[in-house]
């Protein structure tokens, strides 16, 4: 027996706010499977909590997603039951850790530091939010976006000011990972639509400042800028890569097979 | 140099060294050893220590103390440091009454 998709509203603030929900929850699916692999054991512990605090910070946003939606969707619903292209995570974080299970540090560790900026400053702008409970929300995350931010800026700069080898793997990273970063400052009618009422802020206010911490980690990390490209990854609209199917099958495989299933 | 001094070395060229963390509870006064960890440097040892050791709210304060820095007493020692206190009762400060305005420690 299996159980049907659900389908959500396309309203602009729902979709502000699923954006922002399927990055964090996409981004600890992905953290979550170096659970009982990472390369030391307090490491291990590490990079699950940061995923515990993503999936955190998911199922208070979906829970909201779901209220502003009033279709009477939960946030296990939401996280569980969509459709893949009803999935508005940046794509970024639905790339594989690595060419291999479990992953490849560096990549992660990059891709954390990088995150981990957006959020913080996302969550900043978001506690002055016109919807009391976004700000709340933001109020929390912001703590838990300015740790994962020192720990994974502290593992950039050991490795891109590390030994050769650390180096080398860090700068393949930033070759994969720095174009993608560029959806998350492009700005359309949904964010355009927020910004007018006070929901949230645009994307692309975000790009200047986050350049400028980018930089500066990069310059301890002695790692160079990269140019800009014209690739854009298109996540936030739903059309993934390859790899989302993936990701969903290991995610939404139990709740589909044995609906309603809980703990 | 002998084998046995070679795999010490060896072994801390592969190992990070290891550190005991000692945390403070919220409402507590003294900082409490609760285990060790293996960090690179101080920095990062302060940092694992906060993953590890405080995820279910021990604590609001992290001291770490890298192992090889702790000066312990020998444990043959043990009757010779102790013992003699057992039976010197005069030190204990019970033999008067605190006035009731400072009598709250």
């Amino acid at each position: 027996m299996t159980t049907s998709s659900i389908h959500v509203e396309q309203a602009p603030s729902v979709q502000y706010v699923l954006r922002l929900a399927d990055t964090a929850l996409i981004h600890g699916q992905r953290l979550s499977e170096w659970c009982g692999h990472a390369p030391v054991l307090e490491e291990d512990i590490a990079l699950a909590n940061i995923a515990l605090d993503l999936i955190g910070q998911a199922r208070a946003l979906l829970t909201h997603a779901g209220q502003l939606e009033g279709q009477g969707h939960d946030e296990d619903q939401l996280a569980f039951l969509r459709e893949e292209r009803d999935y508005r995570n940046a794509t970024i974080v639905e790339l594989p850790n690595g060419p291999a299970r479990p992953g490849d540090f560096a990549f992660t560790v990059l891709r954390n530091a990088m995150m981990a900026s957006w959020f913080r400053l996302m969550w900043e702008r978001l506690r002055d939010s016109t919807d009391p409970e976004l700000a709340a929300i933001a109020g929390k995350a912001v703590k838990e976006a300015r740790y994962h931010q020192q720990h994974s800026s502290d593992w950039v700069v050991r490795l891109g000011d590390g030994t050769d080898e650390s180096a080398r793997r860090l700068r393949a990273a930033l070759d994969t990972l720095w174009r993608y970063s560029a959806e998350l400052f492009d700005s359309d009618a949904v964010d355009a639509a927020a910004a007018a009422n006070g929901l949230g802020p645009r994307w692309d206010s975000l790009r200047e400042p986050w350049l400028a911490e980018m930089r500066e980690l990069f310059d301890e990390a002695k790692l160079a800028l990269p140019a800009d490209s014209v690739f854009r990854s298109t996540g936030k609209t739903g059309v993934h890569t390859e790899h989302m199917g993936y990701i969903l099958a290991d995610m939404q495989y139990l709740q589909r097979a044995y609906p309603g299933g809980a703990w | 140099m002998n084998q046995k001094q070679n795999a010490a070395n060896q072994s801390s060229l592969n190992e990070w060294p290891l550190w005991e963390v000692f945390v403070r509870s919220k409402s507590g006064l003294d900082h409490k050893h609760c285990g060790s960890l293996h960090a690179a440097d101080p920095q990062m040892a302060i940092q694992l220590a906060r993953d590890v050791y405080t995820r279910r709210l021990e604590g609001c304060s992290v001291w770490v103390v890298r192992s090889d820095q702790i000066v312990a007493s020998d444990p043959a020692d043990k009757g010779m440091y102790f013992d003699p206190m057992e039976d010197k009762v005069y030190r204990h400060p019970t033999f008067y009454k605190l006035p009731s305005e400072v009598d709250h420690m």
